[in-house]
């Protein structure tokens, strides 16, 4: 008979193997990094723009200028992009972030040599058709209606004005502010963010020597640099805290969001962070989930996060709660904060984390596409593969002590700013 | 190509088995043949809510999470009307971990009450972050009994109402698990950094004395054909209106169901998709417009839904899209726009073969259907199908006499 009470013995994720990215310059200073592995015969391209030239007064030309980019250029209507790279059963999809707009191109590899061309049309010659901007100024504000009736999405919404004010990372959009788009702004934008010099592709998936040869032959030609871009650069003090409360006389949850600005990836405590984040709220078997979910009942979900941007890093931590116990979930909430930092971590917990970390490290490996994500995190924050080194080494030999001094270090509940949208 | 061996214990248990040896993972999907249509008209809601049980303790272990996350493991669980489908992705070398938690909780749980009054109210709350405190959150709920009258697909996985959760006790739980949660009900899919002769020493030995409980026969009623357009009318503090459309159509093993898949990818997918180009852009009638399948068991429905932009009335919007319904249901499809949706999903299929969890649980899905080797056909299913076909899908679905219709108005 088998002891069914007894846990077969196991082992600890020994070797972590990242597959490096290959850099490549082109002649026009393109700079490529091709991330090579997988069975599948397909690739992903990614075409990423630093965003750059923010101004307060057009708050949205970055973000529509890179949704815009299917929508038409010189030579080929948002119909007929739209055609050809359904027709080849290719993904064309425009993504906009706080610090980089990206094209991405999903394709087989034997569609490239038909897919490649519209992209190279439409990063080097957009043209914003008035038609397509109506239509995305329409829509777009229908959207935002809907999106105003969620609490979690208004939570969102503050919380990132309270931490970043009207930057890019904070800014407060309302309707009027896509009325205000104007086609001049995206032609200009376009022509300043989306040249040579301000992109890095990656490609990944099977990448072979003639999927760089084309690459070559439509991106490192016939398009030049011809202006001067300057990142966008904010400065953020951490604030002092405080409550912003949204009463919504009718709901039945409460959507809280609550935290600091903090420390980003470039910063020698973040691996450590990190791991003070998953002991609190960063996986299932969490701290906050524990409580507030698994002992209490207050709520379907709840976590916390340490999200590194480019000029900044933050905290927070999120949950929809039920309205009527929404103050004794965020007195839940104080009480794990201050355990966290007034009682060290027991080396059994501990030990759970750092293995749950490190599996979790090694699953999110999973195909060629994942180890280019896992690039992009250290290219864009300027640091190179011994991140992950460090990375792991701190994961595996980090103590109580440095948890507990890190969480007295970083968690701040007073000076949390503390959105609730809802009731309380 | 998803390569795979297969084998069955004496309890029936049956273990399909993918090696993929690019990865240092390994993931262990069972899924359980129980879903929301197996439920009791007046105990909804309840095979979602025993999801949430399976993670409360079974008999030998007190807790499902901890050993696993211990290991670096992760898992999670999604119940749907048809079935409750269970997964772990881990470190390859800590497999065994995965099959002494999963089947401690095939053998017995703990059914605590602890657990159950928690998960009760995670529930509540769940259906009330999805279903009841979002807008248009509700509207499957509406739409269900709207289309179904004897079916039990009339309930959403998540059930009727919150009372139908409030109200369940252990008792029901315990003659739940009983019924369902039997090796000869369920599919085990082990994949990754794995080998079929190890996988066979541990389903043996940790799944090979589970008692193999009855397989009980489905009795679910059939669903009339409906003979009459269905019309309804709501008002809700949303900020826009909305419609919906549901059609019967296909079972997914059904013949006529890839016809039926491919009608909505010709409407719907991408930018070129018809409604999306002729609705929202060319003719400024929607702010957002889609057609999908529910893609059950059973035979299912083909919904469209929009939001008509403001001051287009819901007679317009509502023209507009039989306009749409009408053409692929009397004009043939162009070759090329065939061939377009054809080749995206022929590309869909290659790109779902880069996850190993997403192989895992196609390969239970279709073995659930009848044979996981259906898995690899799939794509050729669909190269099959004709323009007449589609056409004569598209008849057969899109008549008013098989709609249901529901105006989701703006207060």
């Amino acid at each position: 008979m088998i002891d069914r009470a007894l846990a077969p013995a196991f082992g600890e994720v020994e070797n972590i193997e990242l597959i490096r990215a290959k850099p490549l310059v082109l002649a026009n200073g393109l700079k490529i990094f091709s991330i090579e592995g997988g069975e599948q015969d397909l690739v992903r391209i990614e075409f990423i723009f630093s965003n750059i030239d923010y101004d307060p007064a057009k708050p949205l030309q970055t973000f529509a200028t890179n949704t815009m980019l299917n929508d038409g250029t010189s030579e080929l209507s948002s119909t007929e992009i739209a055609d050809k790279i359904d027709y080849y059963g290719a993904f064309l999809q425009t993504e906009y972030a706080n610090d980089h707009s990206t094209v991405t191109l999903f394709t087989l590899n034997k569609h490239l040599a038909n897919t490649l061309p519209i992209v190279k049309a439409i990063v080097s010659d957009s043209i914003f058709p008035q038609v397509e901007l109506d239509t995305l100024i329409r829509n777009q504000k229908q959207k935002l209606s809907v999106s105003l009736e969620k609490n979690d999405f208004l939570s969102r919404k503050t919380f990132s004005h309270v931490l970043f004010g009207d930057t890019l990372y904070g800014y407060d959009i309302s309707a009027a502010d896509y009325d205000n788009l104007s086609r001049d702004q995206l032609t200009t934008y376009f022509k300043s963010a989306y040249q040579p010099k301000n992109c890095t592709v990656i490609v990944s998936g099977k990448v072979k020597e003639d999927t760089i040869t084309l690459i070559d032959k439509y991106f490192g030609k016939d398009w030049e640099n011809s202006f001067d871009v300057k990142e966008n650069e904010f400065h953020f003090e951490m604030g002092s805290g405080g409550e912003h409360y949204l009463e919504k006389a009718d709901a039945l949850q409460s959507a809280i969001r609550i935290g600091q600005v903090s420390i980003n990836r470039t910063h020698a405590d973040f691996p450590g962070l990190q791991v003070v984040n998953t002991i609190l709220g960063g996986y299932f078997g969490s701290r906050l989930m524990a409580n507030i979910r698994e002992d209490k009942g207050f709520t379907y979900g709840i976590g916390s996060a340490l999200v590194s941007l480019k000029n900044a890093g933050y905290f927070f931590i999120a949950s929809e709660v039920g309205a009527d116990v929404c103050t004794a979930a965020l007195t839940e909430i104080e009480k794990e904060i201050t355990i966290l930092k007034e009682q060290p971590v027991t080396e059994g917990e501990l030990a759970l984390v750092r293995n749950y970390m490190l599996g979790s490290m090694l699953g999110s490996l999973e195909n060629a596409l994942s180890h280019a994500d896992k690039f992009k995190n250290i290219y864009f924050s300027g640091l190179d593969y011994d991140y992950y080194k460090n990375y792991i080494n701190t994961v595996r030999n980090i103590g109580p002590a440095e948890v507990q001094a890190l969480a007295n270090k970083y968690l701040n509940f007073n000076s949390f700013e503390k959105v609730i949208v809802g009731k309380k | 190509m998803v390569s795979f061996e297969r084998f069955t214990l004496a309890n029936g248990l049956k273990v399909l088995v993918h090696e993929d040896p690019t990865t240092p993972m390994a993931v262990v999907n069972i899924l359980y043949d129980v879903g929301a249509r197996d439920e009791h008209p007046d105990q909804t809601g309840f095979a979602h809510l025993f999801e949430h049980l399976m993670f409360g303790g079974s008999v030998n272990i007190p807790s499902y999470d901890e050993p696993l996350q211990r290991v670096g493991g992760e898992n999670n669980a999604f119940t749907s009307n048809d079935i409750t489908n269970y997964y772990i992705t881990l470190p390859s070398v800590n497999l065994e971990t995965a099959f002494w938690l999963e089947s401690d909780r095939m053998l017995n749980l703990a059914f605590s009450e602890k657990s159950l009054e928690v998960q009760r109210n995670v529930v509540c709350e769940e259906f009330k972050q999805r279903y009841l405190n979002q807008p248009y959150g509700d509207v499957w709920l509406k739409l269900r009994p709207m289309a179904y009258k004897q079916h039990p697909y009339q309930w959403a996985t998540i059930g009727k109402s919150l009372d139908h959760i409030e109200n369940a006790n252990i008792n029901d739980v315990k003659a739940f698990f009983t019924r369902h949660y039997n090796p000869s009900n369920a599919i085990m899919v082990v994949g990754g950094d794995v080998k079929l002769d190890e996988v066979k020493r541990l389903s043996e030995k940790w799944f090979g004395n589970i008692p193999a409980g009855e397989k009980l026969p489905r009795l679910l009623p059939i669903e009339d054909d409906q003979a009459e357009e269905r019309k309804e009318t709501v008002q809700a503090n949303v900020p826009l209106d909305a419609i919906y459309k549901v059609f019967h159509m296909p079972a997914r093993t059904e013949a006529g169901y890839y016809a039926a898949d491919l009608v909505s990818d010709i409407l719907s997918r991408g930018n070129s998709s018809r409604l999306f180009r002729n609705l929202l852009k060319d003719k400024k009638l929607f702010s957002d417009i889609n057609a999908y399948l529910t893609g059950s068991l059973d035979a299912g429905l083909f919904v469209v839904e929009g939001k008509p932009l403001p001051g287009v009335s819901m007679e317009l919007a509502e023209a507009a899209i039989w306009e749409e319904l009408d053409r692929i249901s009397t004009e043939l499809v162009p070759d090329a726009e065939l061939t377009k949706v054809k080749n995206k999903m022929e590309s869909t299929m290659v790109f779902s073969e880069m996850s190993l969890l997403d192989k895992a649980m196609n390969l239970a899905y279709f073995e659930l259907l009848g044979d996981a080797n259906e898995l690899n056909s799939e794509t050729q299913k669909y190269l099959d199908v004709s323009s007449e076909e589609i056409r004569s899908q598209a008849k057969h679905i899109f008549r008013k006499e098989n709609s249901s219709t529901l105006y989701y108005l703006a207060n």
